[in-house]
């Protein structure tokens, strides 16, 4: 059953994320990643990850993934349907592909993968919370720090008078 | 009774894993889809009745033979449903297809998603999620995408202007909510919907029960927050630009008819449902009855649950017929310039009362 229903996810990721990258009409793309983003859910569920689960619908599906089709019809004229993105430079796209798709092989290969116990584990949130605040308390301030200064740039652009 | 009671009682029987699994899932879901229309059907008829007495009228009365809508107009969601039923499904000419017939399929899903993790009762919740509360306010952002899909492939511009106003009403309004929600989270100490509540039994000063509202003035106000931005995250009236009768026609809901209209409405008042069912898990006390340790079967939790939520849902027409809509720039003071700052500093104060008082 949980074999099954995790290629089933897998194909619903790579598939959705083709589409993406495959599609002509811009906002096809941005709607084919929610299902990458549902199926990426699914692959947390799987990992036992319930929290990071549910944060990553919160914040890619319901906030970066509806300013993406937010910013598509915003800078869309409402007559025109579609926006098709090329591809342009392929030789110089397909050898960085290669790398990297090189890159990422040796690395699936060579890391020493940790199996989880097959068993959900008691809480989750309570373990994160520690460990964000206790052993990663440098990161966590400056991913905030960062994300604070980017707020006060959007603000400072989109005021008239700059 | 969760699902997970039901897969195993199934594994019993059905060999095939995968076969007792639908099986189960399917046995939980069909009554989530008949509470959804129920709670659709119902609503409908009490909010024409009470909009109806708001505004001195006396509502749908079903006069004369042959057009019976049974005594006091009853009757006239079932004909209304009747209608939709069987009313045409057009689709536009210049629409995309399938954006078009998708979008209310996820508007769907992000409403079903989360009556799945209300806990009705001690006993009865389909899944009891650890990270319950965290996860109703996660598909709840799921509908968005929805009404930003029925929005721009219905390619009218009513629709589009509906829509992008509802994607930035959504989000802005998902802040207070989600903040707002934290403090119940700090107080308990937990994201799971059965904890939260059994952390609010008993009473305090003897008399109020120990619900998370009545604890400290924070969370008191966290409450009114919370619920308001839950009203602002179902676009209902005071917070309704996105369908705006008066300026969009029907805003994000224009061109559709029949059936794919009738998810919308069924949807937009499962949300209703999803975030009231929320408000009164977190704040109210759940299930647990209002005079402390009175009917608390879990029979009874069933009925204080779904009166709590009853009594919420009618608030919310209470908005709906009291106050005109908000024009975009007001809407967006209040959640940016009022709620989010109120809201941290609700946080703050939180924080501080566990430190000292506990």
């Amino acid at each position: 059953m949980a074999d099954f229903a995790f290629w089933l996810i897998a194909a619903l990721t790579l598939g959705s994320a083709l589409m993406v990258v495959s599609s002509k009409s811009l906002l096809y793309s941005a709607y084919s990643l929610l299902f990458t983003f549902i199926g990426v859910t699914g692959l947390y569920v799987f990992l036992w990850a319930d929290f990071l689960a549910v944060v990553q619908v919160v914040v890619y599906v319901g906030g970066i993934l509806v300013l993406i089709i937010f910013g598509i019809m915003l800078t869309n004229k409402i007559s025109s349907v579609n926006i098709s993105h090329t591809s342009v430079q392929k030789g110089v796209g397909a050898l960085v592909v290669l790398g990297f798709v090189s890159a990422l092989g040796l690395m699936v290969y060579s890391t020493p993968w940790i199996q989880l116990p097959n068993s959900e584990p008691a809480e989750t949130t309570k373990l994160i919370g520690n460990l964000l605040m206790m052993d990663y308390l440098l990161p966590f301030e400056a991913a905030s720090f960062l994300l604070l200064g980017a707020l006060i740039g959007a603000t400072t652009l989109s005021r008239k008078d700059y | 009774m969760t699902v997970d009671f039901l897969i195993d009682l199934f594994s019993k029987f059905i060999d095939i894993p995968i076969v007792a699994f639908l099986l189960a899932v399917t046995i939980a879901g069909i009554p989530l889809f008949v509470l959804m229309a129920l709670n659709a059907t119902i609503a409908v008829y009490v909010e024409r009745k009470v909009s109806a007495f708001m505004m001195d009228r006396i509502g749908p009365m079903g006069q004369g033979p042959g057009l019976h809508a049974g005594k006091w107009g009853v009757l006239q969601t079932i004909a209304d449903a009747l209608k939709l039923l069987i009313k045409e499904d057009t689709v536009p000419a210049s629409a995309d297809k399938l954006l078009f017939k998708m979008a209310p399929f996820i508007i769907f899903i992000g409403a079903f998603l989360g009556i799945a993790a209300l806990p009705f009762s001690s006993v009865l919740q389909v899944v009891d999620f650890n990270v319950g509360v965290f996860y109703i306010i996660a598909v709840a952002s799921v509908g968005v995408i929805g009404i930003v899909m029925a929005g721009w492939a219905s390619n009218n511009k009513w629709s589009l202007y509906g829509a992008m106003r509802s994607a930035a009403q959504i989000i802005s309004y998902e802040i207070p909510a989600g903040l707002s929600i934290i403090v119940p989270i700090m107080m308990a100490g937990t994201m799971n919907l059965q904890s939260l509540i059994e952390f609010q039994t008993g009473s305090v000063w003897g008399i109020l029960p120990n619900w998370i509202i009545f604890n400290n003035p924070f969370s008191f106000l966290a409450f009114f927050i919370f619920f308001i931005s839950a009203v602002a995250e179902t676009n209902r009236t005071p917070f309704d630009i996105p369908e705006a009768e008066s300026e969009l026609v029907a805003g994000w809901m224009t061109e559709y008819s029949g059936f794919r209209w009738a998810v919308f409405f069924l949807s937009e008042y499962a949300n209703m449902f999803v975030v009231s069912g929320l408000a009164a898990t977190a704040f109210l006390g759940g299930w647990q009855s209002p005079i402390p340790g009175f009917f608390n079967s879990p029979l009874w939790g069933l009925f204080w649950f779904l009166g709590k939520i009853i009594f919420l849902i009618f608030v919310m027409m209470w908005f709906r017929w009291t106050f005109p809509r908000l024009r975009v720039d007001q809407l967006m003071h209040v959640c940016w310039k009022v709620f989010i700052p109120i809201a941290m500093l609700n946080i703050f104060g939180v924080g501080i009362w566990k430190l000292i008082i506990g």
